[in-house]
């Protein structure tokens, strides 16, 4: 799906989402109260600029202290890879996004990501992970790298990767393995309006960072959990 | 992946009471050595996983070397080896013998 | 044989996790967590034949700093460049968790990281979402969460946004923070964008003194645990409250910099707008005339992260 497609989905009756830049910011109405929208489009680099474009408009919601929603929508490539980024200072930048989605989400604006598009490494820590449920459509490719790139870096090769794919999900590339993960929560589907689908996860928040537990049974990161939980019951006893 | 394991006795149990040791870092041309105090006094046994497999002789021969001058009875020792020559694989043995030597 | 040096003069840079948790907490006061011993070992790493490590490469536990509780992670940068893994992030995730009921004076994470292990991608890459967001749960509890970097791996990929997730940062000359690194920047756009092999580039534009004097990192140590151990004592006491205020005023403060410096093709560039007088000199410059060089820069000190 298009992100045009996406937003007359989700908001049927019109909306006031612009992109800019590949920078997707705005809102609309569901169910009569307001949802917010950031987002990057068209497989855009994420830098400097668009980090702190995006948690500028972050801030604003929180600002307005709605306690309205908000929509991460990513169809990104990976973090922008320049000089002029890393002296500037990408890791504070990336960091204070995601720093901003979480206090949203803390002071009562639910964060709901959506991946639409690509989306890899530093710009997809810093947005879709960003949120406290993370919704994927079918098609989506996260992914941290390539197969190609796997293969260069291990030295293995690329047929051998592509063997050990199909059945090892913590290292390949793709939606499915990322759902096995447990870093996307669920799989929307493409041919049912997009707005209930949208409502329903609202309404069904998860408490806490469930990822692990979903990580854990749905088989693509098999020991996280209870690796967190050990830890964290020593650190309780003695 | 290579997996050796070696059980030797000893004639005197491994000096110092301290249970546990580890000493290394898995890295090229390098190895990480747990040694833990829960065997009886007058046996050891060497553990090895190695990524540089067909190498069983000189293992075993830098083992046998290590036991008989260490005598560390008593201790089960566990090495992840990331393809150390072997005077470091005898250099590291020994520093963490030493290492159990300290009173617990 | 007994080691007789002072373990605070060693080398941060050189010393191993181990040794850096020792030298930097009051002595014997460490107690791990998920040691070695219990042989939390990758799952994965075998299926690429590659060795593993009984703490898959990062320690983790309690300690007592300056007679103050704390809880401290450190990453062996040697094994696998520090990378995460599945087991590597579920500790230290493991651990920020359970400074929410542990109350801790502080949590410790001693950075040592070329990001993302690519053996586990998808796990490593979903741990450090995971951290971040149990260190923002923390730092919400009044927890400081304090990042220290100045070993060989740097903080790179995800530890870079990790690093700029916690309340403070002490950074030596060696440490590097950063997203991409030089050898990935060059891969993806060539060596005229940047020459990985350029070495006193590197420094220029992600190590330490960098990013003391840009605000990035809020303490310049030399490389000695000894430093590392007052610059994370000193840190506590001066952490910021994460809320809104503070995101505003972090907001502000990267946008300046980045209308300021914006247009600099080189830290030096930056450096001289700061108001140093003779930025060439700051690669060479002495600890102590570099301390008195930060001291003069207003940008390097703020309550903004």
């Amino acid at each position: 799906m298009t992100l045009a497609e996406i937003l007359s989905s989700v908001f049927p009756r019109g909306h006031a989402v612009t992109v800019a830049d590949g920078l997707v910011t705005g809102q609309g109405s569901l169910d009569g109260k307001p949802l917010h929208v950031i987002g990057v489009d068209g497989d855009t680099p994420l830098g400097v600029e668009g980090a702190l474009a995006l948690s500028a408009a972050v801030l604003d919601v929180v600002r307005t202290g709605d306690r309205a929603p908000i929509l991460v929508a990513i169809d990104s490539d990976s973090q922008r890879m320049s000089r002029r980024d890393e002296l500037l200072g990408l890791n504070e930048c990336l960091a204070h996004l995601a720093k901003a989605l979480l206090l949203a989400d803390r002071l009562g604006h639910p964060t709901i990501g959506l991946i639409y598009g690509h989306s890899a490494a530093g710009a997809f820590i810093a947005t879709a992970l960003a949120t406290r449920v993370l919704a994927a459509l079918p098609g989506a490719n996260p992914s941290v790298m390539d197969l190609p790139s796997v293969a260069r870096v291990t030295k293995l090769p690329l047929e051998k990767l592509q063997e050990m794919a199909k059945s090892t999900p913590v290292f390949a590339p793709g939606l499915d393995n990322m759902v096995a993960t447990g870093a996307v929560h669920v799989v929307l589907d493409a041919e049912k309006p997009l707005d209930g689908q949208v409502r329903e996860l609202i309404a069904a928040l998860p408490a806490s960072d469930t990822r692990d537990t979903l990580g854990e049974e749905r088989g693509g990161r098999p020991v996280a959990r209870e690796i967190a939980e050990r830890v964290q019951r020593q650190a309780r006893g003695g | 992946m290579e997996s050796l394991t070696f059980r030797h006795s000893t004639t005197k149990p491994a000096a110092g009471t301290k249970p546990m040791a580890i000493i290394g870092v898995v890295a090229s041309g390098n190895l990480e050595v747990l040694l833990e105090r829960v065997l009886p006094p007058d046996s050891c046994e060497i553990a090895i996983e190695t990524a540089i497999g067909g190498y069983g002789d000189v293992w075993e021969a830098v083992v046998a070397d290590f036991v008989a001058r260490a005598q560390p009875g008593g201790l089960r020792i566990s090495i992840n080896d990331g393809g150390a020559r072997p005077d470091t694989v005898s250099l590291r043995l020994a520093q963490g013998a030493r290492l159990m030597e300290a009173s617990a | 044989m007994r080691i007789v040096t002072d373990p605070g003069s060693q080398s941060w840079y050189e010393a191993s996790a181990r040794q850096r948790v020792a030298g930097l907490v009051d002595e014997d006061s460490f107690e791990e967590f998920l040691g070695p011993a219990e042989r939390a070992m990758s799952p994965h790493l075998p299926l690429f034949d590659l060795p593993r490590a009984f703490d898959d490469g990062i320690v983790v536990g309690r300690a007592k700093l300056d007679g103050r509780p704390v809880l401290v992670a450190a990453q062996e940068g040697r094994f696998m460049g520090g990378a995460f893994g599945e087991i590597h992030g579920g500790k230290l995730v493991g651990l920020l968790r359970a400074a929410i009921t542990a109350k801790p004076a502080a949590v410790l994470i001693l950075f040592d990281t070329g990001g993302v292990r690519l053996q586990e991608a998808n796990a490593g890459e979903t741990a450090i979402a995971e951290t971040m967001r149990a260190i923002a749960d923390a730092r919400t509890a009044g927890i400081p969460v304090i990042g220290l970097i100045g070993g060989r791996a740097g903080c790179y990929g995800g530890g870079g946004l990790i690093a700029g997730t916690c309340s403070r940062l002490a950074v030596s000359e060696q440490g590097r923070i950063s997203v991409s690194g030089p050898e990935v920047i060059e891969t993806n756009k060539g060596a005229e964008e940047f020459d990985s092999r350029d070495r006193a580039l590197v420094w220029r534009t992600m190590g330490g003194k960098h990013r003391r004097l840009t605000g990035g990192a809020d303490a310049y140590c030399a490389d000695t645990v000894a430093a590392f151990r007052e610059a994370a004592i000193r840190l506590i006491g001066t952490a910021p409250a994460f809320d809104l205020a503070m995101l505003e005023a972090e907001q502000a403060r990267l946008e300046a910099r980045v209308k300021r410096f914006g247009d600099c093709r080189d830290a030096t560039e930056i450096w001289a707008r700061l108001g140093v007088n003779d930025p060439d000199a700051v690669p060479a410059m002495t600890d102590a005339a570099f301390a008195e060089t930060v001291a003069s820069v207003t940008e390097a000190s703020h309550d903004a992260r």
